[in-house]
């Protein structure tokens, strides 16, 4: 198309304006998402991919940075950790939190006290509820104080900064996004299946093994998912209330970005985003598991 | 002013809605008049829904045009219409009171103050629930709340009113006034009603004509006399009450009507078109216009007769219903006023029937 | 019998209790008389709360953290809302990655999103200053507000912004009459979580709030690193309080939606 052909000044505009003016409507919805995709694209997207960039190309573009975790001991043992203390929070949040969906959706008159007892610390800041523990596990904590007192021991323990304090504190703060999934699929168990069960004569254990337990399972799986996943990302409470040699994936990586050790920092955190998300996608089709994302608003 | 210049005519051409891969609206032609209470009446899933919103401007029509008054609307938006619209859960505004729900229309027309409270209250006058105005729509009972959305459909006086449905989700009691009431509103108002309904019944008794619909397409347009005595096909027989058809073969014409060979009787039929010798073809008549031909009852019409026997008998208080079988094993229903003068009859009983060959359509 | 139904609610009783006491222990240590930490308190009084409140090296942080806040509730409620308005209508591919990318800060590890953000915006010298902590703490608070905006926003009939297209109000007078005075109540409670998320959040803090935009959680978090004195447990059970109020109103103005 050469400029000279082009026809007169007024109907190129017309003619190219003309259909936009009257599609524009059609865009409404992009316009609307789009600054806060551009927003979040710029400010957080960007930085974060732009950050693990380094992983790649630190100096130049290697794969040595992941390779060389294989033969990494500090990073293994790191990993380890991690992920052993997320099992066994989520055991223990899985073993202390189905009791409690239980009760919270069998109460009757004190079912908002239990909720409000289980949503108080699901507001509170995990810094506080980590301070909290602090107070209750230290050398001079409650628990020493109370042991001494009854004379079951004769020295403080030491349980703040140990990984038990660790594991204690994040059950705590965890607890509630096991609990509320599970309550949720508890609630929408028909009570006539229940009724119908004990009419056959089933006892309330059989009954318990054979409808209520089956039936509650997208609701635990939805939990057990969500609290490992954040498990894994833990950072505050290990460093608070943790041992000295419990460094998590997550400490590691906040000690290496302090000593500007970007590349190694990077590529952990490449490790840590892939497993938590391969872990989300690879769970992604079990029943009940799409709402554990709208559960994790607290 | 006269009633025609109150109401807006609409016209649909060849009005076509597409989706995906269902057609929705098949080419629908229709010429509604100014003042008329026309129905879309069919079953779920025939498109009167979608023809209306395409009336309303909710959706955009695929192929066809609409015209109001003349004007083709197809490119306005639905708020420059100027069209009432009452809707199948009424659609009242829950944030609103009723007076600001009814008043909602004329503050978006910038009428002032003092004048919007007048045609409020006014209109809530049309409705009968003068001094509701200060509630919430959760505080009205269902009929309450479909009065204040007819109410608020109508208050800015537009020449046109749809409804969807508006009756549908309440009992039949309430159903019935509030039929009678629109009827009443539809001669007070003055403007076009196009009103849509699966309910044959509740079609019968309102409309001044009926649009039969099925499968995106317009079936018959007629008044509810012309529908129910004339029905054009077997779907229009079979949806609109209730039908008995006879396989037949066409043996000749005479006049207007047409002598076919049913059963090996000869019966005479009303027929718009003029079938072939020979020809296969369907008759079709009304349960209740068949009478047994030995009762009391002196034809002074052409009949036609057949011979049957009695299958069922089924006793349901203001009439008696007898299922029937031809001996060629067609099988038809008919409804007798239940009088004690008249002859109950017994299960495999022979009769013979007769019915008005006026009755008789060639469908 | 009795033991075979006691015992499963002590049983819950015992967890509950595991899961309050903590926080209340901590309420109680902060009217604490005692110069160091004991439980319980050899005597009550205010003297952590008076400490706190007289000392700007509290006070300055809290105000930080409460006008970061504030503005992380503006910027991120009307993004987020904006957003949730156009997100069911986009296009399947579109829509999901917007989705995926509005609703990603609730599972990338907290430490990802703190050092990716530090790595970039101090590049450009922001790290330091309170308008980053709002830039970086939006991003985090945005997945609250469009969530709760969308469910408000998929509770409405649709045929409610036709009626009052129908009576004539134009589209924008449709929003603005309609379709805003029904979400009203998701907004709200989208604000409220922003602002705790905003006001509890410590990660992020951690890296890019330097010296000048020292937040509360940051100068708890500092502090506790050279003393655990009783005014930690005072602005503690200040923030519990202040966030049990917020979220007691986000619950009602739920609730009151649903009715
Ligand atoms: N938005 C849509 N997308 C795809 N198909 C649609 C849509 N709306 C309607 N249809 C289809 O178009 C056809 C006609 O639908 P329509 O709602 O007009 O029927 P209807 O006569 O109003 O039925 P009902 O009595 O059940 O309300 C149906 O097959 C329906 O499934
Ligand atoms: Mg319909």
């Amino acid at each position: 198309m050469s400029e000279i052909a082009q026809p007169s000044p007024i109907a190129v505009p017309l003619g190219a304006v003309r259909p936009l003016l009257r599609n524009w409507r059609r865009h409404v919805p992009l316009m609307l998402v789009a600054p806060l995709l551009i927003y979040m694209l710029v400010l957080y997207a960007l930085p974060v991919l732009a950050m693990l960039l380094r992983s790649l190309n630190d100096p130049t573009w290697t794969l040595s940075h992941y390779t060389a975790l294989f033969e990494d001991v500090v990073f293994a043992k790191t990993f380890w950790i991690t992920f052993n203390t997320s099992v066994i929070v989520t055991l223990g949040c899985l073993i202390l939190g189905y009791p409690v969906a239980m009760g919270l959706v069998r109460a009757k008159t004190m079912a908002p006290l239990i909720l409000v007892v289980i949503l108080l610390p699901f507001w509170t800041s995990v810094l506080v509820r980590s301070y909290a523990w602090m107070v209750l596990l230290g050398r001079h904590g409650l628990i020493n104080e109370g042991l001494l007192a009854l004379g079951m021991i004769d020295r403080p323990m030491r349980i703040l900064n140990t990984s038990l304090a660790t594991q204690i504190a994040m059950i705590h703060i965890l607890l509630p996004y096991m609990i509320l999934p599970i309550a949720n699929a508890l609630r929408q168990i028909d009570p006539s299946l229940l009724r119908a069960a004990s009419g056959l004569g089933a006892t309330p254990f059989m009954t318990f093994r054979q409808v209520i337990l089956p039936l509650s399972m997208s609701g635990v799986a939805a939990g057990t998912l969500l609290t490992f996943v954040l498990a894994l990302g833990f950072y505050i409470t290990p460093a608070m209330v943790g041992g000295p040699r419990d460094i998590t994936l997550s400490m590691l990586i906040a000690q290496e970005v302090d000593q500007l050790n970007w590349a190694y920092a990077a590529t952990l955190s490449a490790v840590l985003l892939a497993t938590a998300l391969g872990i989300l996608a690879a769970a992604r089709h079990l029943p009940g598991v799409g709402n554990a994302f709208r559960m994790s608003m607290r | 002013m006269n009633r025609t210049d109150r109401g807006a005519s609409v016209s649909l051409a060849e009005l076509e809605k597409r989706y995906d891969r269902v057609n929705a609206v098949d080419g629908v032609s229709l010429d509604i008049h100014s003042g008329e209470f026309l129905t879309l009446l069919g079953p779920s899933g025939s498109g009167k829904t979608s023809t209306l919103m395409m009336i309303a401007g909710f959706e955009t029509p695929t192929a066809g045009d609409i015209a109001i008054d003349g004007t083709s609307v197809v490119a306005m938006p639905p708020y420059r219409r100027n069209i009432g619209m009452v809707f199948q859960n009424y659609a009242l505004f829950p944030h609103l009171t009723v007076e600001e729900n009814i008043g909602f229309p004329l503050k978006q027309r910038g009428v002032p103050k003092a004048e919007r409270a007048r045609l409020v209250a006014e209109a809530l006058e049309l409705v009968h629930l003068p001094g509701y105005g200060e509630r919430y729509p959760r505080q009205l009972s269902g009929g309450q709340q479909q009065r204040v959305a007819v109410a608020r459909a109508v208050v800015f006086k537009p020449r046109l009113l749809l409804m969807d449905e508006p009756l549908g989700a309440l009992d039949k009691q309430l159903r019935e006034n509030l039929q009678l009431e629109m009827r009443r509103l539809h001669a007070d108002l003055g403007i076009t009603f196009i009103y849509v309904t699966h309910d044959q019944e509740e079609a019968l008794t309102m409309s001044d004509r009926i649009a039969v619909m099925n499968d995106g397409k317009v079936a018959q347009v007629g008044s509810p006399e012309d529908l129910y005595d004339r029905p054009s096909d077997r779907f229009v027989a079979g949806f609109i009450g209730e039908s008995n058809f006879l396989p037949a073969i066409v043996r000749g014409m005479e006049d207007d009507v047409v002598i076919t060979e049913c059963d090996g009787a000869l019966i005479r039929a009303m027929c718009p078109g003029r079938p072939a010798s020979g020809d296969r073809v369907t008759l079709t008549t009304r349960p209740e216009r068949l009478r047994f031909a030995d009762s009391a009852w002196n034809a002074t019409t052409p009949q036609n007769r057949l011979s049957v026997t009695v299958t069922e008998a089924v006793f349901a208080g203001e009439r008696c219903r007898y299922m029937l079988q031809a001996t060629d094993g067609t099988s038809m229903v008919l409804k007798e006023p239940s009088s004690a003068a008249i002859r109950r009859r017994a299960i495999g009983e022979r009769a013979e029937i007769s019915w008005s060959v006026a009755d008789t359509i060639l469908v | 019998m009795i033991l075979a139904r006691l015992l499963p609610a002590s049983i819950v009783g015992l967890i509950l209790f595991f899961l309050a006491f903590p926080i209340v222990v901590v309420a109680i240590v902060s009217f604490s008389s005692a110069t160091y930490l004991s439980f319980p308190p050899p005597a009550f009084g205010l003297r952590w709360y008076e400490a706190y409140f007289s000392s700007p090296d509290w006070l300055n942080p809290t105000w930080v953290s409460l006008w970061v806040a504030s503005a992380v509730v503006v910027l991120a409620t009307v993004l987020g809302t904006l957003a949730a308005l156009g997100i069911a209508r986009l296009s399947k591919p579109m829509r999901v990655f917007s989705t995926g990318l509005i609703l990603s800060p609730l599972i990338v590890p907290g430490i990802v999103v703190a050092i990716g953000i530090y790595y970039a915006y101090s590049h450009y010298g922001l790290v330091g200053t309170p308008i980053a902590m709002v830039l970086a703490h939006t991003c985090l608070a945005v997945p609250f507000v469009v969530t709760s905006v969308t469910a408000s926003l998929s509770g409405i009939d649709p045929r409610l912004e036709q009626a009052s297209l129908s009576l004539g109000a134009t589209p924008a007078a449709t929003f603005w009459q309609v379709t805003l005075p029904l979400i009203r109540p998701g907004v709200l409670v989208g604000a409220l979580f922003a602002f705790i998320t905003s006001f509890d959040e410590l990660i992020v803090a951690l890296f890019i709030s330097g010296t000048g935009a020292v937040t509360l959680p940051r100068r708890m978090w500092d502090d506790l690193r050279f003393q655990i004195d009783p005014t930690i447990a005072a602005v503690s059970t200040l923030t519990i309080v202040l966030t049990a109020l917020l979220m007691g109103c986000a619950h009602l103005l739920r609730n009151r939606n649903r009715a």
